[in-house]
Protein backbone atom coordinates (compact mmCIF):
# COMPACT_ATOMS: atom_id res chain seq x y z
CA UNK A 1 0.00 0.00 0.00
CA UNK A 2 1.00 3.32 -0.75
CA UNK A 3 -0.92 4.93 2.16
CA UNK A 4 1.55 6.68 5.16
CA UNK A 5 1.72 4.01 8.32
CA UNK A 6 0.78 6.25 10.47
CA UNK A 7 -0.53 9.71 10.92
CA UNK A 8 1.05 12.86 9.61
CA UNK A 9 2.18 15.18 12.09
CA UNK A 10 0.54 13.57 15.21
CA UNK A 11 2.20 9.59 14.72
CA UNK A 12 -0.84 7.42 15.10
CA UNK A 13 -1.20 4.96 13.41
CA UNK A 14 -3.99 4.43 11.51
CA UNK A 15 -4.91 1.20 12.90
CA UNK A 16 -5.53 2.30 16.23
CA UNK A 17 -6.99 5.08 14.97
CA UNK A 18 -9.62 3.31 13.47
CA UNK A 19 -9.99 1.05 16.59
CA UNK A 20 -9.97 3.91 18.85
CA UNK A 21 -13.08 4.92 16.55
CA UNK A 22 -14.90 1.67 16.40
CA UNK A 23 -14.73 0.99 20.12
CA UNK A 24 -15.80 4.55 20.71
CA UNK A 25 -18.92 3.81 18.51
CA UNK A 26 -19.56 0.02 19.61
CA UNK A 27 -18.96 0.86 23.51
CA UNK A 28 -20.84 4.77 23.04
CA UNK A 29 -24.11 2.88 21.41
CA UNK A 30 -24.14 -0.10 23.94
CA UNK A 31 -24.13 2.49 27.08
CA UNK A 32 -26.94 4.54 25.10
CA UNK A 33 -28.67 1.51 24.94
CA UNK A 34 -28.97 0.39 28.55
CA UNK A 35 -29.25 4.51 29.26
CA UNK A 36 -32.29 4.86 26.60
CA UNK A 37 -35.79 5.67 27.90
CA UNK A 38 -37.56 4.86 24.62
CA UNK A 39 -36.80 0.85 24.28
CA UNK A 40 -37.19 1.29 19.91
CA UNK A 41 -34.08 3.86 20.44
CA UNK A 42 -32.24 1.16 22.27
CA UNK A 43 -32.69 -1.22 19.72
CA UNK A 44 -31.51 0.71 17.10
CA UNK A 45 -28.46 1.86 19.13
CA UNK A 46 -27.97 -1.98 19.62
CA UNK A 47 -27.73 -2.05 15.77
CA UNK A 48 -25.15 0.10 16.02
CA UNK A 49 -22.94 -1.41 18.24
CA UNK A 50 -23.12 -4.11 16.69
CA UNK A 51 -21.95 -2.60 13.31
CA UNK A 52 -18.63 -1.09 15.34
CA UNK A 53 -18.24 -4.20 16.59
CA UNK A 54 -18.25 -6.26 13.21
CA UNK A 55 -15.42 -3.11 12.09
CA UNK A 56 -13.83 -4.10 15.22
CA UNK A 57 -13.81 -7.95 13.69
CA UNK A 58 -12.55 -7.21 9.94
CA UNK A 59 -10.10 -4.75 11.65
CA UNK A 60 -8.80 -8.13 14.10
CA UNK A 61 -8.50 -10.06 10.64
CA UNK A 62 -11.26 -11.89 10.66
CA UNK A 63 -13.83 -11.05 7.43
CA UNK A 64 -16.09 -14.08 7.97
CA UNK A 65 -16.69 -13.37 11.14
CA UNK A 66 -17.41 -9.73 10.73
CA UNK A 67 -19.66 -10.46 7.41
CA UNK A 68 -21.52 -13.05 9.74
CA UNK A 69 -21.80 -10.42 12.77
CA UNK A 70 -24.07 -7.94 10.00
CA UNK A 71 -26.03 -10.85 8.84
CA UNK A 72 -26.76 -12.62 12.02
CA UNK A 73 -27.10 -9.94 14.97
CA UNK A 74 -27.65 -6.92 12.41
CA UNK A 75 -30.08 -9.20 10.30
CA UNK A 76 -31.89 -11.32 11.87
CA UNK A 77 -31.46 -11.00 15.63
CA UNK A 78 -31.76 -7.18 16.00
CA UNK A 79 -34.63 -7.34 13.29
CA UNK A 80 -36.30 -10.37 15.54
CA UNK A 81 -35.73 -7.67 18.64
CA UNK A 82 -37.79 -4.92 16.87
CA UNK A 83 -40.30 -6.71 15.62
CA UNK A 84 -41.21 -8.24 19.14
CA UNK A 85 -41.12 -4.85 20.25
CA UNK A 86 -43.49 -3.75 18.17
CA UNK A 87 -45.58 -6.52 19.67
CA UNK A 88 -45.20 -5.72 23.09
CA UNK A 89 -45.73 -2.52 23.09
CA UNK A 90 -48.54 -1.10 25.59
CA UNK A 91 -49.69 2.28 25.38
CA UNK A 92 -50.79 2.29 28.77
CA UNK A 93 -47.42 1.00 30.29
CA UNK A 94 -45.67 3.57 32.16
CA UNK A 95 -42.62 4.96 29.91
CA UNK A 96 -41.15 7.22 32.54
CA UNK A 97 -39.86 4.72 34.98
CA UNK A 98 -37.19 2.08 32.27
CA UNK A 99 -35.15 0.70 35.83
CA UNK A 100 -36.08 -1.32 38.24
CA UNK A 101 -35.73 0.30 42.35
CA UNK A 102 -32.31 -1.55 42.70
CA UNK A 103 -30.49 0.02 39.29
CA UNK A 104 -27.85 1.83 41.80
CA UNK A 105 -27.03 -1.65 43.31
CA UNK A 106 -26.91 -2.79 39.15
CA UNK A 107 -24.33 -0.12 38.64
CA UNK A 108 -22.09 -0.52 41.41
CA UNK A 109 -22.31 -4.14 40.94
CA UNK A 110 -21.40 -3.63 37.08
CA UNK A 111 -18.34 -1.21 37.65
CA UNK A 112 -17.00 -3.71 40.49
CA UNK A 113 -17.32 -6.49 37.52
CA UNK A 114 -15.47 -3.53 35.02
CA UNK A 115 -12.89 -3.14 37.86
CA UNK A 116 -12.36 -6.99 38.57
CA UNK A 117 -12.16 -8.26 34.92
CA UNK A 118 -10.15 -5.34 33.85
CA UNK A 119 -7.50 -5.95 36.71
CA UNK A 120 -7.48 -9.58 36.32
CA UNK A 121 -6.43 -8.65 32.29
CA UNK A 122 -4.13 -6.16 33.54
CA UNK A 123 -2.30 -8.06 36.06
CA UNK A 124 -1.70 -11.47 33.22
CA UNK A 125 0.67 -11.55 31.60
CA UNK A 126 -0.41 -12.86 28.56
CA UNK A 127 2.46 -15.72 26.51
CA UNK A 128 0.62 -14.60 23.17
CA UNK A 129 0.16 -11.09 23.56
CA UNK A 130 2.99 -9.40 21.70
CA UNK A 131 2.68 -12.01 18.39
CA UNK A 132 1.39 -9.94 15.28
CA UNK A 133 -1.81 -10.91 14.27
CA UNK A 134 -2.71 -12.76 11.44
CA UNK A 135 -5.82 -12.39 9.02
CA UNK A 136 -7.77 -15.45 8.62
CA UNK A 137 -8.71 -17.02 5.32
CA UNK A 138 -12.48 -18.08 4.48
CA UNK A 139 -11.21 -20.85 2.86
CA UNK A 140 -9.34 -21.86 5.99
CA UNK A 141 -12.66 -21.25 7.92
CA UNK A 142 -14.77 -23.04 5.72
CA UNK A 143 -12.52 -26.51 5.60
CA UNK A 144 -12.40 -26.20 9.27
CA UNK A 145 -16.61 -25.95 9.68
CA UNK A 146 -17.54 -28.47 6.87
CA UNK A 147 -14.77 -30.87 7.01
CA UNK A 148 -13.21 -31.04 10.63
CA UNK A 149 -15.63 -29.67 12.83
CA UNK A 150 -18.50 -31.52 10.68
CA UNK A 151 -21.04 -32.71 13.34
CA UNK A 152 -20.76 -29.97 15.41
CA UNK A 153 -21.77 -28.10 12.37
CA UNK A 154 -24.86 -30.61 12.27
CA UNK A 155 -25.51 -30.71 16.29
CA UNK A 156 -25.78 -26.42 15.73
CA UNK A 157 -28.19 -26.47 12.86
CA UNK A 158 -30.69 -29.33 14.63
CA UNK A 159 -29.75 -26.48 17.74
CA UNK A 160 -31.37 -23.91 15.26
CA UNK A 161 -34.16 -26.01 14.04
CA UNK A 162 -35.37 -26.91 17.74
CA UNK A 163 -34.88 -23.19 18.45
CA UNK A 164 -37.11 -21.97 15.63
CA UNK A 165 -39.89 -24.56 15.99
CA UNK A 166 -39.86 -24.28 19.72
CA UNK A 167 -40.10 -20.85 19.46
CA UNK A 168 -42.92 -20.75 17.25
CA UNK A 169 -44.91 -23.59 19.33
CA UNK A 170 -44.40 -21.14 22.53
CA UNK A 171 -45.51 -17.96 20.75
CA UNK A 172 -48.39 -19.24 18.77
CA UNK A 173 -51.80 -17.86 19.46
CA UNK A 174 -53.82 -20.10 21.42
CA UNK A 175 -56.82 -21.13 19.91
CA UNK A 176 -59.87 -21.16 22.17
CA UNK A 177 -58.43 -17.71 23.80
CA UNK A 178 -58.38 -16.32 20.51
CA UNK A 179 -62.51 -17.80 19.79
CA UNK A 180 -62.99 -15.62 23.49
CA UNK A 181 -61.33 -12.69 22.83
CA UNK A 182 -63.11 -12.47 19.21
CA UNK B 1 -3.18 -0.41 20.54
CA UNK B 2 -4.81 -2.59 17.99
CA UNK B 3 -1.57 -4.94 18.07
CA UNK B 4 -2.40 -5.39 22.29
CA UNK B 5 -4.40 -8.41 23.38
CA UNK B 6 -5.19 -6.40 26.81
CA UNK B 7 -7.07 -3.79 24.27
CA UNK B 8 -9.21 -6.22 22.80
CA UNK B 9 -9.92 -7.86 26.09
CA UNK B 10 -10.45 -4.36 28.10
CA UNK B 11 -13.17 -3.48 25.05
CA UNK B 12 -14.86 -7.48 25.69
CA UNK B 13 -14.92 -6.37 29.53
CA UNK B 14 -16.53 -2.97 29.05
CA UNK B 15 -19.14 -4.27 26.93
CA UNK B 16 -19.79 -6.99 29.19
CA UNK B 17 -20.23 -4.72 32.29
CA UNK B 18 -22.80 -2.63 30.11
CA UNK B 19 -24.41 -5.67 29.10
CA UNK B 20 -24.61 -6.90 33.16
CA UNK B 21 -26.05 -3.06 34.19
CA UNK B 22 -28.49 -3.23 31.48
CA UNK B 23 -29.65 -6.98 32.75
CA UNK B 24 -29.98 -6.07 36.04
CA UNK B 25 -31.17 -2.81 36.19
CA UNK B 26 -33.72 -2.54 32.87
CA UNK B 27 -37.82 -3.30 33.86
CA UNK B 28 -38.64 -4.46 30.24
CA UNK B 29 -37.71 -7.66 29.30
CA UNK B 30 -36.63 -7.20 25.32
CA UNK B 31 -34.48 -4.39 26.78
CA UNK B 32 -33.15 -7.43 29.70
CA UNK B 33 -32.95 -9.42 26.01
CA UNK B 34 -30.93 -6.81 24.51
CA UNK B 35 -28.26 -6.35 27.29
CA UNK B 36 -27.77 -10.26 26.96
CA UNK B 37 -27.11 -10.00 23.34
CA UNK B 38 -24.83 -7.52 24.64
CA UNK B 39 -23.19 -9.48 27.03
CA UNK B 40 -22.86 -12.41 23.91
CA UNK B 41 -20.71 -10.03 22.07
CA UNK B 42 -18.40 -8.92 24.25
CA UNK B 43 -17.62 -12.97 24.70
CA UNK B 44 -17.63 -13.50 21.37
CA UNK B 45 -14.93 -10.24 20.89
CA UNK B 46 -12.83 -11.96 24.02
CA UNK B 47 -12.90 -15.19 21.72
CA UNK B 48 -11.57 -13.73 18.84
CA UNK B 49 -8.85 -10.98 20.59
CA UNK B 50 -7.72 -14.89 21.68
CA UNK B 51 -7.36 -16.37 18.92
CA UNK B 52 -5.79 -13.50 17.17
CA UNK B 53 -3.30 -13.55 19.19
CA UNK B 54 -2.79 -17.35 18.87
CA UNK B 55 -1.04 -18.30 15.77
CA UNK B 56 -1.20 -22.25 16.43
CA UNK B 57 -5.24 -21.99 16.89
CA UNK B 58 -5.43 -21.00 13.12
CA UNK B 59 -8.94 -19.78 12.30
CA UNK B 60 -10.56 -22.38 14.84
CA UNK B 61 -11.64 -18.73 17.06
CA UNK B 62 -13.67 -17.68 14.13
CA UNK B 63 -15.19 -20.77 13.55
CA UNK B 64 -15.91 -21.11 17.69
CA UNK B 65 -17.32 -17.42 16.66
CA UNK B 66 -19.26 -18.45 14.16
CA UNK B 67 -21.18 -21.11 16.43
CA UNK B 68 -21.37 -18.69 19.55
CA UNK B 69 -23.52 -16.80 17.31
CA UNK B 70 -25.52 -19.33 16.14
CA UNK B 71 -26.46 -19.96 19.32
CA UNK B 72 -26.79 -16.80 20.15
CA UNK B 73 -29.53 -16.58 17.57
CA UNK B 74 -31.62 -19.69 19.00
CA UNK B 75 -31.16 -18.04 22.50
CA UNK B 76 -32.84 -15.15 20.97
CA UNK B 77 -35.60 -16.70 19.17
CA UNK B 78 -36.60 -18.75 22.35
CA UNK B 79 -36.16 -15.90 24.83
CA UNK B 80 -38.16 -13.35 22.74
CA UNK B 81 -41.18 -16.58 22.14
CA UNK B 82 -41.12 -16.37 25.38
CA UNK B 83 -41.61 -13.31 26.35
CA UNK B 84 -44.31 -12.75 23.83
CA UNK B 85 -46.60 -15.80 25.56
CA UNK B 86 -45.89 -14.04 28.74
CA UNK B 87 -46.94 -10.56 27.25
CA UNK B 88 -50.32 -12.64 25.89
CA UNK B 89 -51.04 -13.48 28.97
CA UNK B 90 -50.11 -10.89 31.50
CA UNK B 91 -50.66 -7.98 29.24
CA UNK B 92 -47.09 -5.92 30.13
CA UNK B 93 -43.68 -6.60 28.80
CA UNK B 94 -42.42 -4.97 32.21
CA UNK B 95 -40.81 -7.90 34.24
CA UNK B 96 -41.47 -6.69 37.81
CA UNK B 97 -45.09 -7.02 37.09
CA UNK B 98 -44.75 -10.54 36.80
CA UNK B 99 -45.16 -11.45 40.10
CA UNK B 100 -48.18 -14.31 40.84
CA UNK B 101 -45.31 -16.81 42.28
CA UNK B 102 -44.73 -14.52 44.81
CA UNK B 103 -48.57 -13.79 45.95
Amino acid sequence: MSLPETMPYTGWRWDDLVFLALAGVMLGSALLVVLSRNIIRSGLFMVLSFLGLAGIYALAGSPIVAAAQVLVYIGAISVLILFAVMLTQSKAGPAALVFQRQAWIAAIASVVLLGLIGASILLTDFPAAEALPTVHETREVAFLIFDANVFAFEVVSLLLLAAVVGGIFIARRDESADEEGA
Amino acid sequence: MSQSLDAYLLLAAGLFAIGTFGFLAKRNAIAMLMSIELMLNAVNLAIVAFALFTPSLGAQGSVIALFVMAVAAAEATVGLAIVIAIYRNRRTPLVDEYASMRE
